[in-house]
């Protein structure tokens, strides 16, 4: 019988130098945030004295939150709506099957990137600027977010498809868009309606958020609740934005087992 | 002959990958309009390529001269070339068809070049209605009208590859080109189907180039017989002049019989 190999069998210099960087890394971190378990431990109490102030509820506030809560949704559904408008059509330049040129592509997805990367939060302070306090603003910065995912999932899907119809329009002699509208959309539809809704849940989580900044909905409410110390209405805040947000997922889960499903 | 009598004409056309393999060297062919002619070769012959590349679609490919009825497809813009190609129905070994758009629609899609704005071409629902007509009536005579809302998906292979012909015929095309119409078939399909497509090609008086490793198709359905070895044509004779063992011994497969 062949005898099993030595455990430390081969000695691997970078690899072992990756470890150490990598293993001194995470304890600067700690130490770098003064991360200290005792505090945490201490801070247990105030954490329940924290939850017994939140109750019970206090729902006196109850019709404004929900309105506030339903223009939060809305706002989502704007966001989300302007956000497949404008990915669409970035497809037809950022999909490698659709795309006219390389280049082209290259700047589009730098584009798409570049909305992705910037946070939320960032693109809601930048429209608040510019279009003013309201949901509209909140909106727009829903519409940014959506791009950078979107558009790339989009083009990801245009992609996966199956060349050899795209190549049988291309022979006939139809066009890039011919291609893109006969071919390409009717092709993707589940996997473009299942990014959307994917889209939308990440929408209502974020607009809960932007809030914060003044960019409409519910975050505000929120906001101004801890600051008061109003525990009792930051509770029933907090449990409202976990209704709408698994609601809005049990929905968006079902639809998407339908459609991908279905064929 | 002049330029102009052809259907299909290439001048010297020579194919080299990017790995130094040459696939062509100087080949010189041309189709007259209205004939119908098989190409035939063992697996790996070149055969579909040689059809590709006299169609310009491989851009590596080098001759003196491609011509589509007489007018040339080289160094041409995007445009003209989609208007020269809208004169030319594929029908792919495999159907390629749009598999979540109904039968009716794949067929409407054959009218893509013809019909402007193209828009109201991507689905039958905005189809013109002499277009939905036109689209019907093709689907009747492959045989599959009453399947005219079914997906492609739903399809079985003998199905769809009816309504690929339906599509390109669809395109009113003075040339097919068909790449191993039936390969994908079981024999008794495939020799329906291509009966059923010689027919309908002579019915619109169009040109036929089709390849096939079958023999007996090339034989039966062609008037003119193209052979493929080696990089060359090395046989180009009418229908009628050799057996098919003759042609067995030269271009059939050896795992086949």
């Amino acid at each position: 019988m062949t005898r099993p190999p030595a455990r430390l069998h081969a000695f691997n210099p970078p690899g072992f130098a990756f470890a150490v960087v990598g293993l001194a890394l995470i304890i600067t971190a700690f130490n770098g945030i003064d991360f200290d378990l005792y505090t945490i431990i201490e801070g247990g109490p105030r954490l329940t004295r924290l939850l017994g102030q939140m109750w019970p509820l206090n729902f006196e506030a109850l019709p404004r939150l929900l309105n506030s809560l339903w223009i939060t949704f809305l706002m989502a559904i704007c966001g989300t709506t302007l956000g497949i408008a404008v990915s669409l059509p970035l497809v037809l330049f950022a999909a490698r099957n659709l795309t006219p040129h390389p280049y082209i592509r290259f700047v589009v997805r730098a584009f798409i990137a570049l909305c992705r990367t910037v946070p939320d939060l960032i693109w809601a302070l930048i429209f608040v600027i510019v279009v003013g306090l309201g949901p509209v603003a909140g909106a727009l910065a829903i519409m940014m977010d959506s791009i950078g995912f979107l558009g790339k999932f989009f083009s990801e899907a245009s992609e996966e498809q199956d060349p050899g119809p795209q190549e049988a329009v291309k022979a006939m002699g139809g066009s890039r868009l011919d291609v893109a509208m006969s071919v390409v959309l009717p092709s993707a539809m589940p996997a473009f309606t299942s990014d959307a809704l994917f889209a939308m849940e990440k929408a209502v989580r974020a607009s809960v958020i932007l809030g914060l900044v003044g960019a409409g909905g519910i975050g505000i409410e929120l906001k101004v609740a801890i600051d008061l110390f109003k525990y009792e209405t930051a509770a029933l805040i907090i449990l409202l934005i976990f209704s709408l947000v698994v609601s809005v997922e049990q929905v968006s889960n079902r639809l998407r087992a339908k459609i991908i499903g279905g064929d | 002959m002049k330029a102009d009598d052809c259907a299909l004409k290439v001048k010297s056309l020579s194919l080299t990958f990017a790995n130094g393999l040459k696939i062509f060297d100087r080949i010189d062919f041309s189709v007259d309009d209205g004939e119908r002619v098989a190409i035939i070769g063992r697996n790996g012959a070149g055969k579909s390529t040689l059809l590709r590349a006299s169609l310009g679609m491989f851009p590596q490919s080098k001759s003196e001269g491609e011509w589509l009825y007489g007018e040339p497809m080289q160094n041409i813009s995007g445009r003209k070339r989609r208007q020269l190609l809208r004169q030319v129905g594929f029908v792919h070994q495999r159907h390629n068809l749009v598999p979540r758009a109904t039968a009716l629609t794949n067929v409407v899609h054959g009218a893509i070049v013809r019909y402007r704005p193209s828009i109201r071409v991507w689905n039958q629902a905005l189809a013109p209605g002499y277009l939905r007509e036109e689209a019907m009536d093709l689907l009747e005579r492959v045989g599959l009208a009453d399947r005219a809302l079914n997906r492609a998906s739903e399809l079985s292979g003998g199905q769809s590859q009816r309504v690929a012909i339906a599509r390109a015929l669809m395109q009113r095309p003075r040339l097919v080109i068909a790449d191993e119409p039936v390969a994908s078939l079981d024999p008794v399909a495939g020799e329906e189907i291509m009966e059923l497509f010689s027919r309908l090609v002579a019915q619109q008086d169009a040109t036929l180039i089709f390849v096939s490793h079958d023999l007996s198709h090339a034989v039966r359905y062609a008037d003119r017989i193209l052979g493929v070895r080696d990089g060359r044509i090395d046989l180009d004779c009418s229908a009628d002049a050799k057996s098919i063992d003759e042609l067995a011994s030269i271009y059939g497969d050896e795992d086949d019989d």
